[in-house]
């Protein structure tokens, strides 16, 4: 591995640091009875308002179409998401300290699966929460489901849901985006290396 | 030609004369010097605020009243001395006590001047004061929520109408008797008043929520005391107090208290009464009075006081002075830079504006016309600064732009006539419908004054809206001061009649206000945090329900086991955490009033059942699309039966 390849894996682990820090995805509903907005972050470890309330209001709302209650102690990817970045952190620290471009594939590799997981699963998360509905729910418009986007603007109802990466989650694609730039510059640099010999 | 035609046409030759008289055009194009340039000014747009908030006392309603400028549009009642049945204020176990005074439990009374709370002259948005005239007490309504928080009675007083005007630092607000009386009181002849009535001019601290109190009062004599303003930069330290009926009459006053040709503004040293009671001077005197205010779970209790500091003027040289002044003087307004003091002699043709400085001048130089009860009166020639000549009939209540002009309210002649400070000198004036009491310009009493409009409260309405029988609202007008001439901008209606307001610049409150209350922070001991909590409990005959709202449910809201003979108490408290979802509690049979409860309050209201059966209650604040299922029963089972406590929702 270059030294290039070393720096550009090592910025990538530190912006995947910040995901502990700052909130990964920002989902915000907008109605003109919520002129002061309602939304929520998802963060690492947990999901939380944008004002100290909004997750219990959002609940609160959601009961009458017959959701889910958002309950983040309940979330196993809560849970495991930490872990999984934490992995990704060492695992690059260490491939970047070993200087194996195989360590680099590996990791890059790696991080694409679980960023591809990760967005099918919370796609399907939003999926079960906008369609798996109390039948008894007060207001039931037929044909209607409340799946908000997952990347995006939607009109649900009186809402429009607004679903984009926050802070840690852009940081997320610049780790993702920095890995592949990397393994692109090491492939080609091998390449390159092995035509002239 | 009949009688009455004769008749119609001596009014309808009166009337013209009143206008030739006046010069006033009656078309609305005219009065609003313009439609369209004046409505453009008051346009406020769908989803736009208002420059100011404007906060008229609701006078005979005993509330306050806010309305927004240059709209007129009204934002709030906030219920101040009245039970409000509206929302259970003075109704509800935890705000009764808010109504307590030495005579018992008082449901009303007349509320005449809201004062602003002020730091270095200036009103700074914490809080406002209003006085009751008739149960003398003085509110402090809180301005984070618009609430009254507290309310103390003012012993040894009769008709608290000079009142709360303020300190420049809130140090004080003041309090007067309008009606002197015997001081103590005691069984005594009315015809022997002279010797015997007293007036008592009372200093209440008014700087710490929960803290007001009565600080001292000075004895003074048996005259009626009107209005008040304290001084200001060079008069800091003073407070000027108008009288009228110095001729001590107690009975046909509109005839027996105008003979004296000048009355008196009594200027009062209270920098100067702090020392005498620190030297000792002044005297214990007995006095119940009731305090009320709201511990630290909201919740009003009531202290039970007697006894005040007495000074008399005697005791303590310097304290008290006399101006005279003509004549049955109203407002007494001290000018923005604390010189000038203006009194607006009601009887009288010219408007009196006695000079600070030379006040001082004349008590260094004994310039003492005579003495009453160890006051000396100041000689009129060593006090006056000027004369506004011509000042319209029946000056009243004058207040400042900051920019040198002086505007005062003219009740006989009907109108606003602008003067100039110093050169005294009439420079504009504008009729007004009809017959103006008071004015009010935002911080037009105070430092530094928002000269951009003045409001008109006029006593009489007649004509100005679509009649609604034959009582009507009182009638606002809000007039451009901004440029050399007065502009009539808007009419409005108001709620109650409006002796007086108070506005200021709205940013100065807007971004504090609270959205709702922590749930979390709900102190009171009948409070439930979640649904989980909810129950209701038998204790003898009282049954405490335990109820939550959220939208849009009761818990519990089917409820059996209360039994004729039982007291029930509701304790409704709104789990909501979110702005502008209040709950409703209204239940059938309820012979008080209903409940409006806030997002993360508890309020409770106490219901005896009187007949045996099911009865409903329901939410009375439309809350959510559910709104109309938000419903409950409740079982009521005869005296000594046996149906056991049982309660739920959802089951």
């Amino acid at each position: 591995m270059t030294k290039q390849s070393r720096i550009l894996l090592i910025i990538a682990v530190l912006a995947l640091g910040t995901m502990y820090v700052f909130p990964i995805w920002k989902i915000n509903l907008d109605a003109p009875q919520y002129p002061e907005g309602i939304g929520m972050y998802i963060r690492i470890n947990t999901i939380h308002g944008i004002k100290p309330n909004d997750l219990d209001n959002i609940n609160g709302l959601n009961h009458y179409i017959g959701m889910k209650r958002i309950e983040p102690d309940s979330i196993t990817e809560l849970k495991v998401m930490p872990w999984i970045i934490g992995f990704l952190m060492a695992f690059g620290l260490l491939a970047a300290w070993a200087g194996k471009p195989w360590m680099l594939y590996t990791w890059t590799a790696v991080f694409l699966i679980v960023a591809v997981v990760g967005l099918v699963d919370f796609y399907l998360w939003e999926y079960d929460y906008g369609h798996n509905l109390n039948p008894h729910a007060a207001i039931k418009v037929p044909g209607m489901s409340y799946q908000p986007p997952l990347l995006g603007s939607k009109q649900l109802l009186n809402f429009t849901a607004h679903s984009w990466p926050a802070f840690g989650g852009w940081m997320a694609f610049l780790a993702l985006a920095l890995g592949l730039t990397a393994s692109y510059l090491e492939i080609k640099r091998r390449k390159n290396r092995i035509s002239v010999v | 030609m009949s009688k009455s035609h004769y008749k119609k046409l001596g009014y309808g030759l009166l009337l013209l004369l009143f206008l030739g008289v006046f010069g006033v055009s009656c078309t609305g194009t005219e009065q609003a010097g313009g439609r369209k340039d004046a409505a453009e000014k008051v346009y406020v747009a769908p989803g736009e605020y208002d420059e100011f908030y404007s906060f008229l006392s609701g006078g005979f309603s005993g509330q306050v009243t806010v309305h927004g400028l240059p709209s007129g549009r009204l934002l709030k009642t906030i219920p101040v001395f009245s039970q409000f049945p509206e929302n259970g204020w003075g109704y509800t176990e935890e705000t009764k006590a808010m109504l307590n005074t030495s005579w018992g439990f008082v449901p009303w009374d007349d509320a005449h001047h809201p004062e602003l709370s002020q730091t270095d002259g200036v009103p700074d948005g914490r809080w406002l004061f209003i006085n009751a005239n008739n149960t003398p007490r003085v509110a402090r309504i809180d301005l984070v929520n618009f609430e009254t928080d507290e309310i103390v009675e003012i012993p040894n007083s009769a008709g608290n109408h000079a009142s709360p005007f303020i300190t420049p630092n809130s140090e004080y607000i003041v309090a007067s008797t309008r009606f002197s009386v015997p001081i103590p009181q005691r069984d005594m002849s009315i015809s022997e008043y002279q010797d015997n009535f007293k007036g008592t001019i009372s200093f209440i601290k008014a700087d710490e929520p929960g803290k007001m109190d009565v600080a001292f009062q000075i004895l003074v004599p048996g005259y009626n005391y009107d209005l008040a303003h304290a001084g200001k930069g060079p008069s800091f330290g003073w407070a000027f107090f108008t009288s009228y009926n110095t001729e001590q009459a107690h009975s046909l006053l509109e005839v027996n208290a105008s003979q004296n040709d000048k009355d008196f503004v009594a200027a009062v040293h209270w920098k100067r009464a702090e020392e005498c009671i620190a030297e000792g001077k002044g005297k214990r005197m007995s006095g119940k009075y009731v305090h009320n205010y709201l511990n630290e779970a909201r919740i009003a209790v009531s202290e039970q006081k007697d006894g005040v500091t007495v000074l008399y003027p005697s005791d303590c040289e310097g304290l008290v002075y006399y101006l005279p002044t003509p004549k049955s003087p109203h407002g007494v307004d001290v000018d923005p830079s604390g010189e000038y003091i203006v009194a607006g002699g009601k009887l009288a043709t010219v408007i009196p504006v006695h000079s600070f400085s030379k006040m001082l001048k004349a008590i260094e130089d004994k310039a003492f016309e005579t003495e009453v009860d160890g006051i000396p009166v100041l000689k009129y020639d060593a006090v006056i600064a000027g004369e506004v000549e011509n000042p319209g009939l029946g000056p009243l209540h004058t207040e400042f732009d900051g920019k040198g002009y002086a505007y005062t309210t003219a009740f006989i002649s009907s109108e606003i006539v602008k003067w100039e400070l110093g050169t005294w000198q009439v420079v504009d004036r504008i009729p007004v419908y009809y017959s103006v009491g008071h004015l009010s310009i935002p911080g037009g009493d105070s430092r530094k004054p928002w000269g951009k409009y003045l409001l008109s409260l006029n006593k009489i309405t007649k004509d100005r809206y679509l009649p609604t029988g034959p009582e009507l609202a009182q009638s606002a007008q809000l007039i451009d001061i901004s440029g050399d001439k007065m502009k009539m901008l808007l009419d409005f209606p108001t709620m109650g009649e409006p002796h007086y307001g108070q506005a200021l610049p709205a940013s100065l409150i807007m971004d504090k206000q609270v959205k709702f209350y922590q749930l979390q922070e709900n102190e009171n001991p009948y409070a439930i945090r979640s649904e989980s909590e909810a129950r209701v409990e038998r204790d003898g005959n009282d049954v405490h329900v335990y109820m939550s709202t959220i939208r849009t449910h009761f818990t519990p809201d089917n409820i059996e086991g209360i039994k004729l003979g039982d007291t029930v108490y509701f304790h409704v408290t709104n789990l909501e955490q979110d702005w502008d979802v209040p709950h409703g509690f209204a239940v059938l049979g309820a012979r008080n009033a209903e409940l409006l409860i806030m997002p993360g309050e508890t309020r409770t209201l106490v219901w005896k059942p009187q007949r045996v059966g099911v009865y409903p209650f329901y939410c009375t604040d439309f809350c959510s699309a559910l709104h109309q299922e938000m419903q409950g029963y409740l079982r009521v089972s005869p005296r000594g039966s046996n149906v056991p406590i049982a309660f739920g929702t959802g089951e």
